[in-house]
């Protein structure tokens, strides 16, 4: 029996229920994003000013212990760079990453390695085409110097297994696998290290359908094996609703909306968020293209428009929309944020 | 008559390991002002056929076909001259990534002119009126201004409507589009495919569109063509492939999408086990029997197209077996 229906017997214990947030606050959660910011500057020279661009602007999100936390908006919103903030590969401007209560700030990217580590969009890309898997999969932990090299190369078979992976494709190189083995060496190789974290940047979005179905039930059957905390960037909103305890929009790099998937799913409150659901095409046919009633206008990051940053594409835009930004504030139910003026 | 007639076409590419069958007769027509989708996983042909459609295949490729008739033209015997008067003027393309399909060192004016010029269909104000009233109609704001712009000023949506502007520009009878809002944002995307379902009504512009994404084809296509390893599996009226998928790939496209409302949320999807297989060398028997729950000793075999109701295909053993009976009243008639 394999490793890997070992862990989807039913034996395995069931993920544990959404944390209600008077139980978070005695536990510090995973991770806590606490007014994260990064501003870029563009142009300007010598003793000329460059404008800011702020791709992520005051970000805060708590992601509980074992919890899947999505993340959408439209490509530019500023989801990839905070997830480069988090993995250590872009310093915030502004604010602190919170890893079980512990601020990452000074830490190093070693350090930081241990606890969150990445899994990427395009496995074509995110593998070096010139080093056999057993390589790619074992290098985290030759880095940190972890165990003899016998050592290693048990743990990176033990590894493979668990993702379904042929002992064979130890010795291939990424060429020789398909886009969905590739795929689970990205996994693999991210789970090496036992991290507490997973970024997770659109890990099926490169796969065809039937691939994609297989990779997502090994990122629930992982979650659940190791108690993984996952941060779920996508587009695909049926991926989201199917795979999310939590899920926050983004909007031209702050958080318009978050909640819960039954609140979110169940009853968007932001306009942003409602063409975002409308949008998506269930294999319904007869229903046609629906009319998602946003305006053209698109956002230019680097001179975001006063007031509230949606009201050029929000057909409910009024004047106080075009003067005053609207804070993510709490509404109704507990846990629930959006930022709009008639949510 | 259909506007395309497509019977047994085949295209072989010689890899280092031999022959590549990427597509392997198929059969399909397109009717005028009909939005035929080509669905399909990566590798099953869909690509291969639409560039063959297009005279753009890699030299080495070579393509066979009983017939391929563009309205009374057939495009087997077409010399490139006649081949490169319909492209551009008569079939136009939409390529999937607007980034790479559009010259980043022309102007949009420049690009969107150059088909219209090269076919004389007027001169360059005319062109240039054209483009405006074009870019107009997708929607682009200041569209007089955009002329002057280079590709890289302009958002993915944007150079996508660019670049269903620029083949709509000669008005073409046929306009080939494959996978062109794959590389969108999903509101973007629901933006246009609106647009170019009301713009292929409108003019009366016959579409095969090409997509792997089953959602998509719901909602735009009249009719369905899937693909699977280089052949057509199954084929009908979107409406009846949906309600009685009847090839197990198919079937198992259809399962493996979480369905909001229908799966439970965090449960295991169904997946479809293994991969594609190769298509270099020879392919005998069903090519979807090494991943089919209902594969028998009679899938060895190649499994004919069988008919359906509802004028709807499926290469499966056991396709009519498996599709619902057909009430009477419908067979009398």
């Amino acid at each position: 029996m394999s490793a890997l229906s070992r862990i989807v017997s039913p034996a395995a214990s069931p993920s544990p229920p959404s944390a209600p947030p008077e139980a978070t606050n005695r536990q510090p959660p995973a991770l806590e994003l606490c007014g994260l910011s990064k501003h870029f500057t563009l142009g300007g020279g010598l003793f000329k000013r460059g404008r800011t661009l702020g791709a992520v602007n005051e970000v805060s999100l708590r992601i509980p212990r074992g919890q899947v936390m999505g993340l959408v908006g439209e490509s530019g919103c500023g989801k990839s760079t905070l997830a480069k903030m988090l993995l250590g590969l872009t310093t915030p401007t502004d604010g602190d990453v919170l890893v079980d209560g512990k601020p990452l700030r000074g830490a190093d990217q070693k350090a930081l390695a241990r606890h969150i580590q990445p899994i990427f969009q395009d496995p074509y890309s995110s593998l070096n085409p010139r080093k056999r898997i057993e390589q790619i999969v074992g290098l985290p932990l030759a880095i940190h110097g972890l165990g003899s090299p016998r050592e290693r190369s048990t743990r990176v078979a033990d590894m493979l297994d668990l993702v379904g992976l042929p002992k064979r494709a130890a010795q291939q190189t990424p060429g020789q696998l398909s886009g969905g083995q590739r795929q689970r060496v990205a996994i693999a190789r991210a789970l090496i290290m036992r991290p507490g974290i997973v970024i997770c940047d659109e890990p099926t979005s490169a796969l065809d359908v039937s691939v994609q179905a297989q990779i997502l039930n090994l990122l629930l059957d992982l979650k659940r094996e190791f108690g993984l905390t996952y941060l779920f960037i996508s587009h695909d909103l049926a991926v989201v609703e199917h795979l999310v305890d939590r899920l926050a929009v983004m909007y031209l790099g702050r958080i318009v909306e978050e909640g819960t998937r039954e609140q979110i799913f169940g009853n968007p409150r932001h306009p942003y968020t409602q063409a975002l659901l409308a949008s998506a095409l269930t294999p319904e046919p007869g229903l046609g293209v629906p009319d998602i009633g946003l305006n053209d206008a698109m956002p230019d990051p680097s001179n975001p428009p006063p007031g509230c940053p949606f009201h050029p594409r929000c057909p409910k835009a009024e004047a106080t929309c075009l003067e005053t930004r609207p804070r993510l504030e709490d509404v109704g139910t507990p846990g629930s944020r959006v930022a709009c003026h008639f949510a | 008559m259909s506007l395309l007639e497509v019977k047994d076409l085949r295209v072989d590419l010689p890899v280092e390991a031999g022959m590549l069958h990427a597509v392997r007769g198929i059969d399909f027509s397109v009717d005028r002002g009909e939005m035929l989708c080509l669905v399909g996983e990566s590798g099953c042909g869909k690509s291969m056929t639409s560039l063959a459609l297009m005279g753009l295949l890699p030299r080495r490729a070579r393509l066979t076909a009983g017939r391929l008739d563009f309205d009374g033209t057939d495009l087997t015997a077409a010399s490139e001259r006649q081949r490169s008067h319909l492209r551009g003027r008569r079939i136009a393309m939409i390529f999937q990534e607007p980034m790479t399909a559009l010259n980043p060192a022309y102007t949009l004016g420049n690009q969107l002119c150059e088909a219209y010029l090269r076919h004389k269909l007027g001169n360059r104000r005319a062109a240039r009126a054209r483009a405006i009233h074009l870019l107009e109609r997708v929607g682009i704001s200041a569209a007089a201004e955009r002329l002057n712009q280079y590709p890289h000023q302009l958002s993915g949506g944007l150079r996508q409507r660019v670049m269903i502007a620029m083949a709509l520009m000669c008005e073409p009878d046929l306009i080939i589009a494959d996978e062109p809002t794959t590389a969108l944002d999903v509101t973007i995307q629901a933006q246009i495919l609106r647009l170019l379902r009301e713009l292929q009504q409108e003019f009366g512009t016959a579409v095969i569109f090409i997509t792997h994404d089953l959602g998509v084809v719901a909602r735009i296509a009249d009719r369905v063509a899937v693909m699977y390893a280089g052949e057509v599996i199954e084929a009908a009226p979107t409406a009846a492939l949906y309600a009685n998928p009847s090839h197990p790939y198919t079937r198992g496209l259809l399962s493996c999408i979480p369905a909001p409302g229908k799966t439970p949320p965090g449960s295991r999807l169904q997946a479809i086990p293994g991969v594609v297989p190769s298509l270099v060398g020879h392919v005998e028997g069903c090519a979807f029997r090494n991943r089919c729950p209902q594969a028998q000793m009679t899938c060895e075999q190649t499994p004919p197209m069988q008919a359906l109701p509802d004028d709807h295909r499926a290469r499966c053993h056991f396709a009519d077996r498996l599709a619902p009976a057909v009430p009477q009243a419908e067979m009398s008639s």
